[in-house]
């Protein structure tokens, strides 16, 4: 049987007889060392290994018999947000990562750490070199608020605040003041929930996970009481989803303060809701209007409370002498027929509410990393069409960075997937080149001369190990290395 | 009570290849991955009960019938993985309800009989799948029984294939 690419793809159609030839051949059939200059395959970079970059990976590597994935990382350690995103008390939501190692010692598969694309090579070179180059490197910026004040100490984008819990190196060192009462935070999304958690969370539940241990130590010293979330909707439109609320609404020794005119009349128009929504809705109404009395009893010895509040959005920081003092709000009211597309229109009224420290949480945004990506800057993505970029033939972009910044990672995945399912598509339709690209070898010869230091998957699970003996001592699950140079010390310890 | 602790005590039978990376991630599941499974192996110890099993068939968006000897006890997620059932991504959470790529849709007499009612925590995650259904489910929480031989569910087409990439 001839097993060129283009039969291998039309051979997708039978997943059953592909499932017996992919049996037989194994993931071993080849492997990087017969990897010649210019060899027969396709070459494919991935710039970015988060979600999108190796779920992509993974559908490419599935669906293609001999075609090279190498996976560009801008930090020496892989799986983006996962590591460095999810919230440290969700583990199970990094069970993905198990994955992702599954794909990365496939043989046809290379990760390459510490290497920022745009900056130690570029795209154009990437583009030379591979048979196509996918970006799928996120969104490592957020949105801003425009508002007076927005500058001052203790105002923080809840993007660094979770790269700082998280242990991400840039965020190491942010400077946040948590003696003081009250924080705002400005957003209805399951970021605005994940900062409001760890804020509220008790510590010694949150000491027994990955959390890194600066952070709690601070949040150990932590004077915080109250977490007010601000949303410029109404609670129709709450972009954070069910099970978060949940686990918000049964936080140990914490109380959900909902006020009742949010949410009266709303049982009239649950029937009319599709159902995710209802059962939201449904869930914030009976908190308010018909808590059980274990949820009761819990909130009547509450020490903390978090608040939600609605049709406000930030019109300026308040401050006194340099220090925070508060956040004004323009008062909504919301226009629009159907409650998904409603908008809010500020009216002339206004409240102040008094903090000490608030997180902008409205929402991620992309970055342009090299001037030859094609770039949308007013939506902060990339301009593509399925994923393929437009304008640019060979270059593709998956997940966050195409699609923009909003999607669990099941989302992320069906992206990842179909990226992958079109670019496999335009190989088997000769679109872009299969052959001649030296790929692997190419990028390595050029990263070898600019001194770059690339950090392997092998080098990884080094990383990894030294993390894990390092949390063990503090019965956590790891614990992260929070410094590039020290990811690096322990790689050249080991050699 | 989800399901998730039940299978602490119902699964730990099986061990991972890389359980190098488990202290990375919650440990108590099946931990078997889907997507790879030509070269998982398992390092029980324990003696191995041989289990009654029924048969049981997972169909996709176009039709496709895949068929599945599933061991009574198992979960339908337990049941894909050991068959090697060819669905993209399913079970990334290797059954800790936090993902819904599980997510099954069952016919309606054979979601009336399912013994156990779903969790709310099942159906939160539920609410995040894609093309959900009255009848929907997801496949790490339902628990093959004796009688569900001949059990049909149906693999939902994600938002994505459902259609072709052109
Ligand atoms: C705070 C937070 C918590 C979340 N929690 C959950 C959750 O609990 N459950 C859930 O389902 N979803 C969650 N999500 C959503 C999920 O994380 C996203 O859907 C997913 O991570 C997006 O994947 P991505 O690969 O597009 O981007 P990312 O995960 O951001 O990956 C991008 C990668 O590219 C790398 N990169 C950036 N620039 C370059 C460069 N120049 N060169 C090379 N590499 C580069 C980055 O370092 C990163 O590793 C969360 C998101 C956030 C922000
Ligand atoms: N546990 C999890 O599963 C988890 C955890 C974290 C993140 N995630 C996912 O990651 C994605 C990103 O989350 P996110 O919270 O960053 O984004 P998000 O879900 O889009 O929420 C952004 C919030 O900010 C508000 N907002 C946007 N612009 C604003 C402005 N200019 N002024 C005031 N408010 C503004 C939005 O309100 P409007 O609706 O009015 O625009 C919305 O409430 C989401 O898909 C999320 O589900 C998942
Ligand atoms: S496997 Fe993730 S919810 Fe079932």
């Amino acid at each position: 049987m001839n097993l060129s690419p283009q039969n291998w793809l039309r051979m997708q159609h039978y997943p059953h007889f592909l499932r017996k030839v992919l049996r037989q051949l194994g993931n071993k059939s080849q492997s990087r060392s017969s990897s010649t200059h210019k060899d027969g395959n396709p070459h494919i970079c991935i710039v970015g290994s988060g979600p999108a970059g190796f779920y992509t990976a993974q559908q490419l590597l599935k669906g293609h018999p001999s075609l090279r994935v190498d996976i560009f990382e801008r930090l020496p350690v892989p799986f983006g947000l996962v590591r460095y995103g999810v919230a440290p008390d969700h583990p199970e939501v990094k069970n993905v990562i198990n994955t992702f190692t599954q794909t990365a010692n496939n043989d046809r598969c290379s990760f390459l750490g510490n290497v920022q694309v745009g900056k130690d090579i570029t795209v154009t070179e990437l583009l030379k070199i591979y048979s196509a180059v996918v970006l799928a490197y996120g969104a490592a910026a957020d949105k801003l608020l425009g508002i007076p004040g927005e500058n001052l100490p203790n105002i923080l984008p809840a993007r660094t605040f979770v790269g700082w819990y998280n242990g991400l190196p840039e965020d190491k060192d942010l400077k946040v003041n948590l003696d003081t009462e009250t924080a705002v935070i400005v957003g209805h999304g399951n970021v605005a929930l994940d900062v409001a958690r760890i804020l509220l969370t008790p510590v010694d539940i949150l000491a027994k996970t990955d959390i890194s241990d600066y952070a709690l130590e601070a949040l150990r010293k932590s004077s915080l009481k109250r977490v007010v979330l601000v949303g410029r909707r109404g609670p129709l439109q709450v972009a954070f989803t069910i099970k978060e609320l949940r686990e918000m609404i049964k936080l140990p020794e914490c109380r959900p303060v909902f006020h009742k005119e949010d949410f009266k009349d709303l049982e009239k128009i649950f029937p009319d809701l599709p159902r995710p929504r209802k059962r939201l809705t449904e869930l914030m109404h009976k908190t308010c209007f018909g808590p059980t009395a274990d949820d009761v009893k819990l909130w009547n010895e509450a020490k903390k409370e978090w608040e939600l509040k609605f049709r406000l959005t930030p019109m300026e920081v308040l401050s006194s002498a340099g220090q925070l003092t508060g956040l004004r709000c323009a008062v909504n009211k919301l226009e629009g027929s159907n409650f998904e597309n409603q908008k809010a229109v500020s009216t002339d009224e206004h409240i102040d509410l008094p903090c000490g420290l608030i997180f902008r949480s409205i929402g991620y945004r992309s970055l342009q990393i090299d001037p030859a990506i094609p770039f949308d800057k007013k939506q902060g993505v990339i301009p593509n069409e399925k994923g393929r970029v437009t304008g640019v033939p060979g270059l593709y972009c998956s997940g966050w960075v195409g699609r923009g910044p909003v999607g669990v990672i099941l989302s992320t995945m069906t992206d990842g997937f179909d990226v992958g399912k079109v670019i496999l598509k335009d190989l088997a339709e000769d679109h872009i080149p299969n052959l001649g690209r030296p790929g692997f070898q190419g990028a390595m010869k050029i990263l070898e001369e600019r001194g770059v230091k690339m950090v392997s998957f092998s080098d990884w699970k080094k990383i990894d190990e030294h993390e894990v003996q390092m949390g063990e001592k503090f019965g956590k699950p790891r614990e992260k290395i929070a410094d590039v140079q020290n990811m690096i010390k322990i790689l050249t310890h080991e050699k | 009570m989800s399901r998730v602790s039940t299978l602490r005590v119902l699964i730990p039978k099986f061990a991972l290849n890389f359980a190098r990376y488990e202290s990375t991630t919650v440990q108590f599941t099946s931990k078997k991955v889907v997507t790879c499974c030509v070269n998982r192996k398992f390092s029980s110890t324990s003696p191995k009960l041989k289990k009654e099993t029924v048969t049981v068939y997972f169909v996709d968006f176009q039709g496709n019938k895949q068929t599945a000897k599933a061991k009574v006890g198992d979960s339908l997620l337990d049941v894909v993985v050991e068959n090697e059932i060819d669905i993209d991504g399913f079970g990334a959470c290797e059954g800790t309800l936090a993902c819904s790529t599980c997510h099954l849709i069952f016919k309606k007499k054979d979601f009336d009989k399912l013994p156990e009612k779903p969790t709310d925590e099942e159906l939160d995650m539920l609410d995040l799948a894609y093309g959900l259904k009255e009848t929907s489910r997801l496949g790490c929480q339902i628990i093959v029984t004796k009688d569900m031989d001949g059990l049909e569910v149906e693999i939902p087409g994600g938002v994505a294939d459902a259609r072709e990439p052109s």
